[in-house]
């Protein structure tokens, strides 16, 4: 099995490379050690004991004595604007962007310019990935023809072409009937349906979170309800068409309490939280008014719904971290806050942010943190990372104890609007494998200077 | 004082100050010669994105009667018709190197934007429903003259709170000088959480005697893009300021302009208690205090004049004619 089996990229050399001595967590595969990971021909050949490996020729031999070495992340939600958008990012430096954040596969929503709704569409991007892609990426197409959503896309067909499921993410499904149209032809065209649960005439013209910052600061709201009764809508139509559904970037307390009661009624149902929505509430703005850092759909919530998402993320009413990563350029974020695009970046400092807000402070452990992070694969049916031996290579190889501040080196990133932007974070990507390739090296650790 | 961006920034020894040097300012202005010498040499930039009557004449006649150099530039007419971003027309105002820039915006947190891309000080002249300063300082500054001081003084704000900034910025001042203050509408006007502003929440105007000053609010209908309420007439009938509800003792105030008969009554206008011109005037003075503050308080030395003539450094003291 391999990660090119269904997602897209650029070809290239399989990696040989011995990390030795690494510190190795690959929590559902049940290891837990120092060992030397041994790449070759792109497969975990062997995890030896540290410094009995031997060297085969030609490897890249990785001293990673204090260094981890974890499965690498999965991202089911990721914007990379192509086509149509190319000066907020491409399929290139979308993808530079993942792997520098140690994911080794990435999901595309369909939101472009034109939105991807046919299978020529799908076909196209297809081969722009193999032709520049980092890491691996999937496409999900659209569910409503040119996200407009009135008429289904052409499901069968847009499968058939390489679709790995379907969003009109960036918009909810507004009409009740077409959810259910959609859920019915996923029994005959597969695929998951990722939903962008918000009620639009309940969110009206807001720009953050309905609640005392919003109050204050005289700034429209965006309630809470707007999200969970479309939650609890999209849920009692999986359960009564007996259909499947992956709920995104879940923000408020509520849509936990829906998720958590819809699983427990036996429905299909998954969900992710953002890294942002899971460190940082609406008092971000409270003083800052920064649309550039805190203007996003769904918005950051209350100091409560954070704690909720954390706690679903705990029990597993949360399966997975996705980034929702939104690139924007500057002059499309320089502006007011109500005239602000919605959206930050995230792939580059996922891990880095959540193991600085959450594990150090000890709110989550680690090895849940490493699972959330590649728990976005199986919700499309991907096979998910591991570093169990014989199996395809990806690793993403980390250091828990650097320092870094971001932004300071700038991103790979096209668009720089960073939720972390200027925040010191503990932790930092060194080196990804992607699908048995060498995705991404921190350039001042392949000089072997730093960090 | 760098800029004056929000009453949320402001202590209430800091409003204080400006009211007091407010007071001076009204000495000023009974004399022959209103105009005094201490912005000589400088530019104030009034840039109005958003239609205004009482505070860009207040602002721009301020400037004027501290002897400024005033460049005023309103949104239609100008570059951003032509789709000028906000940063590119602040960067053409400030290559002027002006002393301070006056803005109005239709959005939340623009002149707070605009402190970031110039040196000039910045006064936010009201950011879309956000706060409204120098009118909050205003309406203090109006009612300490009545009533000396605002300690343990009740004051109801009735009206349209959901889309006022001036409701937002006098909740935090009338309660920073020591006020109890109240805000009454209907629900749908009333935006979820205001209480963590500090001020107690109320949906109909049967306790309005316990008020001191009764402060009217505008209904925005401009701003409104749907239907707040299911008709003027009705809500006039549960929430209009008038002699009927109004007691002989209350203060009644109202930010301007008025919706006669909507918010408030006409003979409530013209009452005898009402400080609504009285606020007007008060507008004058105390955006002088402003302006003085900023550009020449005692955080901002003025800078060396350059133009040779040996004159000393610093504001020149008011009093002296121009």
């Amino acid at each position: 099995m391999s990660l090119r089996d269904r997602l897209d990229a650029r070809p290239g050399p399989d990696a040989q490379v011995l990390l030795r001595n690494a510190t190795v967590l690959d929590p559902v595969a049940g290891i837990e050690g120092q060992h030397d990971v041994l790449v070759r021909n792109g497969r975990v050949a062997e995890l030896a004991a540290p410094g009995a490996a031997a060297v085969p020729d030609g490897a890249e031999v990785v001293e990673a004595d204090g260094l981890h070495a974890f499965p690498a992340f999965f991202d089911p939600h990721v914007h990379l604007r192509t086509p149509g958008q190319e000066h907020k990012e491409d399929i290139e430096t979308g993808t530079r962007a993942a792997a520098a954040g140690g994911y080794c596969g990435v999901i595309a929503m369909a939101n472009t310019r034109p939105p991807v709704s046919t299978a020529a569409d799908l076909t196209a991007l297809r081969e722009r990935a193999r032709a520049g892609a980092s890491v691996p990426v999937g496409f999900l197409a659209t569910v409503s023809k040119a996200m407009e959503g009135e008429e289904l896309t052409e499901m069968v067909e847009l499968r058939e072409a390489g679709a790995i499921g379907f969003s009109d993410d960036g918009l909810p499904i507004r009409s009740a009937n077409l959810m259910r149209r959609a859920l019915q032809y996923q029994h005959l065209c597969g695929g998951n349906i990722a939903l962008h649960e918000e009620e639009p005439t309940l969110s009206g013209s807001g720009v953050m979170h309905e609640g005392p910052v919003s109050a204050a600061v005289g700034l429209a709201g965006i309630p809470s309800v707007s999200e969970s009764i479309m939650v609890a809508r999209d849920a009692a139509l999986a359960r009564y068409e007996n259909s499947r559904i992956h709920v995104q970037h879940l923000s408020a307390a509520e849509s936990v309490e829906a998720v958590a009661a819809a699983k427990a009624a036996g429905v299909e149902i998954t969900a992710e939280a953002s890294p942002h929505h899971l460190c940082l509430t609406e008092e971000a703005i409270r003083h800052t008014l920064d649309p550039v850092r805190f203007k996003m759909n769904p918005p950051l919530r209350s100091e409560a719904d954070r704690q909720a998402l954390i706690a679903g993320l705990r029990d597993g009413t949360i399966e997975c971290v996705a980034t929702d990563h939104a690139p924007h350029q500057a002059e499309e974020k320089e502006v007011p806050f109500e005239q602000a695009a919605m959206g930050v970046t995230g792939l580059e400092t996922a891990f880095a942010a959540l193991h600085t807000e959450l594990v150090l402070p000890g709110v989550i452990g680690l090895e849940l943190l490493i699972e959330r992070l590649a728990g976005g694969a199986a919700p499309f049916g991907i096979e998910r990372p591991t570093l169990a031996p014989g199996s395809e290579a990806n690793i993403a190889l980390c250091d828990l104890g650097a320092e870094w501040t971001v932004g300071e080196e700038g991103y790979e990133s096209r668009s720089q609007n960073s939720w972390c932007a200027g925040r010191t974070l503990t932790g930092r990507v060194l080196m990804t494998v992607a699908a048995g390739q060498v995705a991404y090296r921190l350039r001042s650790f392949s000089l072997g200077v730093a960090p | 004082m760098r800029n004056l961006l929000s009453i949320e920034d402001l202590g209430r020894e800091e409003i204080e100050a400006i009211l007091d040097r407010a007071e001076s300012f009204a000495e000023v202005g009974r004399r022959d010669i209103k105009k005094v010498p201490t912005l000589r040499g400088r530019t104030v930039v009034s840039l109005f994105f958003e239609s205004s009557t009482r505070t860009s004449s207040s602002f721009e006649l301020a400037a004027k009667r501290l002897s400024a150099d005033l460049v005023s530039v309103k949104a239609a007419g100008s570059s951003v018709d032509k789709g000028e971003s906000l940063k590119d027309t602040v960067a053409t105002l400030s290559a002027y190197d002006p002393a301070a820039i006056v803005i109005r915006h239709p959005y939340a947190g623009a002149a707070q934007m605009v402190a970031g891309w110039t040196a000039a000080a910045v006064v936010n002249a009201g950011d879309g429903k956000h706060e409204h300063p120098s009118q909050a300082l205003l309406d203090v500054y109006t009612l300490r003259r009545r009533l000396d001081s605002l300690d343990g003084r009740r004051i109801w704000i009735v009206g349209d709170v959901l889309h006022s900034r001036v409701a937002r910025s006098d909740v935090l001042a009338f309660t920073r000088m020591g006020a109890e203050v109240t805000v009454c509408g209907p629900p749908t006007l009333i935006p979820r959480g205001i209480e963590g502003l500090g001020c107690a929440v109320e949906h109909s105007l049967e306790r309005l005697e316990e008020a001191d000053v009764v402060y009217a609010l505008r209904m925005q209908t401009e701003r409104m893009s749907e239907s707040f309420v299911p008709s003027l007439r009705e809500y006039a009938a549960n929430f209009q300021i008038n002699s009927r509800r109004l007691h002989p003792r209350q203060l009644l105030m109202h930010p301007g302009p008025v919706n006669r008969g909507v918010e408030i009554s006409g003979e409530a206008v013209d009452s005898p208690q009402s400080l609504i011109a009285e606020q007007v005037a008060a507008g004058l003075v105390v955006r002088m205090a402003i302006l003085y503050e900023l550009l020449a308080g005692a955080e901002r030395p003025a800078p060396v004049p350059d133009d040779g003539s040996g004159a000393p450094a610093g504001p020149t003291p008011i009093g002296q004619p121009a």
